[in-house]
């Protein structure tokens, strides 16, 4: 709380005070409910704090919201005031109070507001007495409230304590992926038909399939993570064999990423490439030492051994299937445009998309990093001679798509330098970016 | 003790169910006469048809599992639906049996038309398990009608899971029989195994089964469709888990022939250990996660060796002296942890030099056993390569003796009985 700027701490104290004057509202409003329906009030509660504790933070791409569905289900049974107090719980996880509290203060307007739409299109009667029709317009507008009111409660927070502008940082918690919530939001509603049809049983078989697949995920996303971490750290350990190019794969599979993104391939593309950009040079075990760190030129049979290296890669990472688009990458990365490269001598564009990016990735950062023959170039000279070189060795439209990266993103051999332009470029810092994609439902973070 | 061969458990357990599918299929047709009304083959054809979809959407889990929970979930809503239109369900234990066994039949066909491989062993386990499901409550229902009708009692409800629990119980048991028996690993362990890797799916696939059964009298069949999009969810969620621990599997693998490419050892050396290890860790029970570890150990187990200027000559650790050995361990170790992900690993490594005891003491507790069995493995096969002489049985026994002397310090004697057994049964002794 201490570390938040004076303005974000009145935002908060002004939501909180907003979701309380509207607690106590609902509270006030239910004095002359049945005991059934406070049981039911009792019941949703207890089921959004139960499934929010049982909530696992993950940075995968994909997100389960379950809470989400309770708060619509909840929507839908108790109508605003019911809604407003259930979704109460939906800040129960979290490190910090404050920050539970704010969740729970957004949650409840979210909730209450949602409430307020569905009324809106079905009028006060009960469910089951309209149209499946209407029921639908009510589900997807009550969603489409929600996420409104939510999102935006929680880009304010971000923009005050960040001092990004709210549209910026809205835009990007917004994203493609809020439309599955249109799904999530026929889910609540089902759950809620169910819970009057059949039974408050019903609403944890319903949920179970739900949880389930949110702790896959997270498994997913956590072994996600060490796969990449592991790969880089035993390709790191591979290339002790050479001093002058530790490093050097990590910093292609960087460099081939950002042309990647440039070159407009799609994410999970990106991530195949940017791993076999990683595993260049994997053959290059396979040559001797002494060849590859000989100062001066090589004869005819050393120069053999080093055209050996792709084939050697391609022959170790066959197995992987994740990988068998880029195995091509690695195999051809020494291929020419004019068809003067090895192994093949494949030209112009019969070389595949993918070792055509490497080529240029590999190149620069040999270009930019210091060898055992010569010092390092600057960025400017090594971009200049890649374009003395494009059409004849490199493919022109890729080496366009790093020049437009560099001027984007900048370059920096050091990747905490590159993550800190990265940073100020977007003008997101990295810890909301993961919260936007973290969960639907948002939550600050 | 002799165990029995896989052919013949994979054998019975299909003769099995394939004879009570048939039995059922019998008893369900001399039954029909009963089952007059038509909102009943409307539901039965109405689950098959899912059945079928739920089985061609099946999913595989890490560790070559097969799982359908979409068609899972058909079957037991089938099995313990209580109502139809409005009236008592009146299937019979057989009928649902039929029912699933149809499903699954077709899909058969439909995999084997695409060249896939329809894991009869699965389908079998699976209908065994839908089976005890369905003659546990359908009866049950036959006795207490009452239930059928009105708001579900608890009764009811426990009766229902109860059901579904058994069956549960007896599909994972059955399959779990076919596993050990065609792994060569003991059973409790193979059955543990078994549990942990389709709890998860399982309980969805139980929920949604029982949620259709409670909630078909009420929406009508069309909320077999709607049930269907969180179970689909769960599925694609455990795909994605599945593959990427296939993707990770792979990659280490490959990236543990490093060692051979560069020519620090033998070709295929470190696989050869590894599957020797994972033999004897399934020997000594071993649960997955600790087999998963044991095969990363047994792959990366020579990777401190880059480090060495002048490779060793074939790679052989048995020729240099125990404190180069440890330091290469060491080495190799460093790596791993390395990854920040594989500190079990890189444990395992690290140790893998070490001597199973120190002096006046029988057993050293800081040398884990996969690190044991490491060593064991990767000596065994070093002296294996190392005879250029003589081949067959005979290296083997030559190598085993070898090993077996070194048993009163460098080698635990209870990994080295496990050995015996693996090369027994594979006939290389």
């Amino acid at each position: 709380m201490r570390e938040l700027p004076p303005r974000a701490r009145a935002y908060f104290w002004a939501v909180c005070a907003l979701a309380g004057a509207v607690l106590v509202g609902s509270g006030f409003a239910l004095r002359d409910a049945t005991a059934a329906d406070l049981a039911q009030v009792a019941i949703l509660l207890l089921l959004l704090g139960a499934v929010n504790s049982f909530s696992t933070r993950t940075s995968a791409d994909i997100t389960v919201s379950i809470g989400f569905i309770v708060c619509l289900a909840s929507v839908v049974l108790l109508g605003p005031s019911g809604a407003a107090i259930v979704a109460a719980a939906g800040g129960t996880t979290g490190p910090l109070l404050y920050k539970r509290v704010f969740n729970s203060a957004q949650y409840v307007l979210a909730s209450w507001m949602s409430a307020i739409g569905w009324a809106l299109v079905l009028g006060a009667a009960r469910l089951g007495n309209q149209p499946e029709w209407r029921v639908l317009v009510a589900a997807s507008f009550a969603t489409v409230v929600f996420c409104l009111v939510n999102s935006l409660l929680v880009a304010c927070i971000i923009s005050l304590t960040t001092s990004i502008s709210v549209a910026r940082v809205w835009s990007g918690t917004l994203s493609w992926g809020t439309f599955t919530y249109l799904g999530y939001g026929l889910l609540g509603v089902l759950m809620a038909q169910l819970y009057r049809n059949v039974g408050p049983a019903t609403s944890i078989l319903f949920l179970a399939p739900l949880l389930v697949a949110r702790r896959a995920f997270a498994n997913y996303a956590e072994l996600r993570n060490a796969y990449d971490g592991t790969v880089s750290a035993l390709v790191q350990a591979v290339e002790t064999k050479d001093y002058y190019t530790r490093g050097h794969s990590e910093r292609v599979a960087r460099v081939t990423e950002m042309v990647a993104r440039e070159w407009g391939m799609r994410e999970d593309r990106v991530q195949v490439i940017k791993i076999a950009g990683m595993l260049h040079d994997v053959g290059k075990l396979g040559v001797p030492t002494r060849v590859l760190q000989k100062q001066g030129k090589l004869s005819q049979l050393e120069f053999e051994a080093i055209k050996i290296h792709p084939l050697r890669g391609f022959e170790m990472l066959s197995e992987i299937d994740f990988l068998s688009e880029a195995i091509s990458g690695v195999y051809h990365h020494h291929e020419r445009m004019d068809g003067r490269g090895y192994p093949l001598g494949l030209v112009g564009e019969e070389i595949p998309e993918f070792a055509r990016i490497i080529m240029v990735a590999d190149a620069f950062d040999s270009m930019t990093s210091t060898r055992a023959y010569r010092q390092a170039k600057s960025v400017a000279d090594a971009v200049i001679e890649l374009r003395r070189c494009q059409g004849d060795q490199f493919d022109e439209n890729v080496v366009d798509c790093l020049v437009a990266g560099i001027d984007k993103h900048g370059w920096s051999p050091h990747p905490e330098d590159f993550f800190g332009e990265q940073v100020d470029r977007d003008g997101r810092p990295m810890v909301q970016a993961a919260a936007a994609g973290a969960e639907g439902v948002r939550e600050e973070d | 003790m002799k165990r029995t061969e896989p052919v013949v458990v994979r054998r019975l357990l299909l003769v099995l169910a394939v004879g009570v599918a048939a039995a059922a299929a019998a008893a369900s047709i001399i039954g029909a006469r009963e089952m007059s009304s038509p909102a009943d083959y409307q539901a039965a054809i109405a689950f098959c048809c899912l059945v079928a979809v739920g089985e061609l959407l099946r999913v595989n889990l890490p560790g070559d599992r097969d799982a359908a929970p979409i068609g899972g979930a058909a079957v037991i809503g089938y099995a313990l639906l209580v109502r139809v239109d409005g009236e008592v369900a009146r299937h019979a234990a057989a009928d649902v049996i039929t029912v699933a066994a149809a499903g699954c039949f077709l899909t058969a066909i439909v995999h084997l038309l695409a060249q896939r491989d329809p894991r009869p062993v699965d389908i079998a386990a699976r209908i065994l398990g839908a089976a005890t499901t369905a003659w546990l409550f359908r009866p049950w229902l036959a006795d207490h009608p009452a239930e059928a009708l009105g708001r579900p009692s608890t009764s009811l409800v426990v009766a229902m899971a109860i059901a579904t629990l058994a069956g549960g119980a007896v599909g994972t048991t059955v399959a779990a029989c076919e596993r050990a028996a065609r792994l060569r690993a003991p059973f409790i362990a193979t059955l543990r195994n078994e549990v942990q890797a389709q709890l998860g799916l399982g309980a969805a696939m139980a929920s949604t089964g029982i949620l259709l059964a409670l909630s078909v009298p009420k929406l009508g069949l069309w909320a077999l469709l709607v049930f269907m999009g969180p179970l689909l969810v769960t599925q694609f969620s455990f795909r994605r888990y599945a593959s990427i621990s296939a993707t990770y599997r792979q990659t280490i693998r490959a990236l543990s022939r490093v060692t051979e490419v560069s020519g620090h050892v033998e070709t295929g050396h470190s696989r050869r250990v590894m599957n020797l290890s994972v033999a004897m860790g399934r020997e000594f029970g071993m649960t997955e996660s600790e087999l998963l570890d044991l095969e990363y150990a047994a792959l990366m187990h020579d990777i401190g060796q880059l480090s060495l200027t002048d490779p060793i000559p074939r790679g052989s650790t048995l020729t240099v002296a125990p404190s180069e050995r440890r330091r290469i361990a060491e080495l190799g170790a460093a790596v791993i942890r390395s990854t920040g992900t594989m500190d079990r690993v890189a444990h395992i490594v690290g140790c893998q030099a070490n001597a199973y005891r120190k002096m006046r003491e029988t057993v050293d507790v800081e040398v884990p056993l996969p690190s044991r069995i490491v060593k064991t493995a990767s000596a065994y096969d070093d002296l294996i390569t190392a005879s250029r002489v003589v081949r067959g049985k005979r290296a083997s026994w030559d190598a085993l003796e070898r090993l077996r002397l070194g048993m009163a310090y460098e080698y635990d004697p209870r990994v080295i009985e496990a050995l015996t057994k693996v090369l027994r049964r594979s006939g290389d002794l």
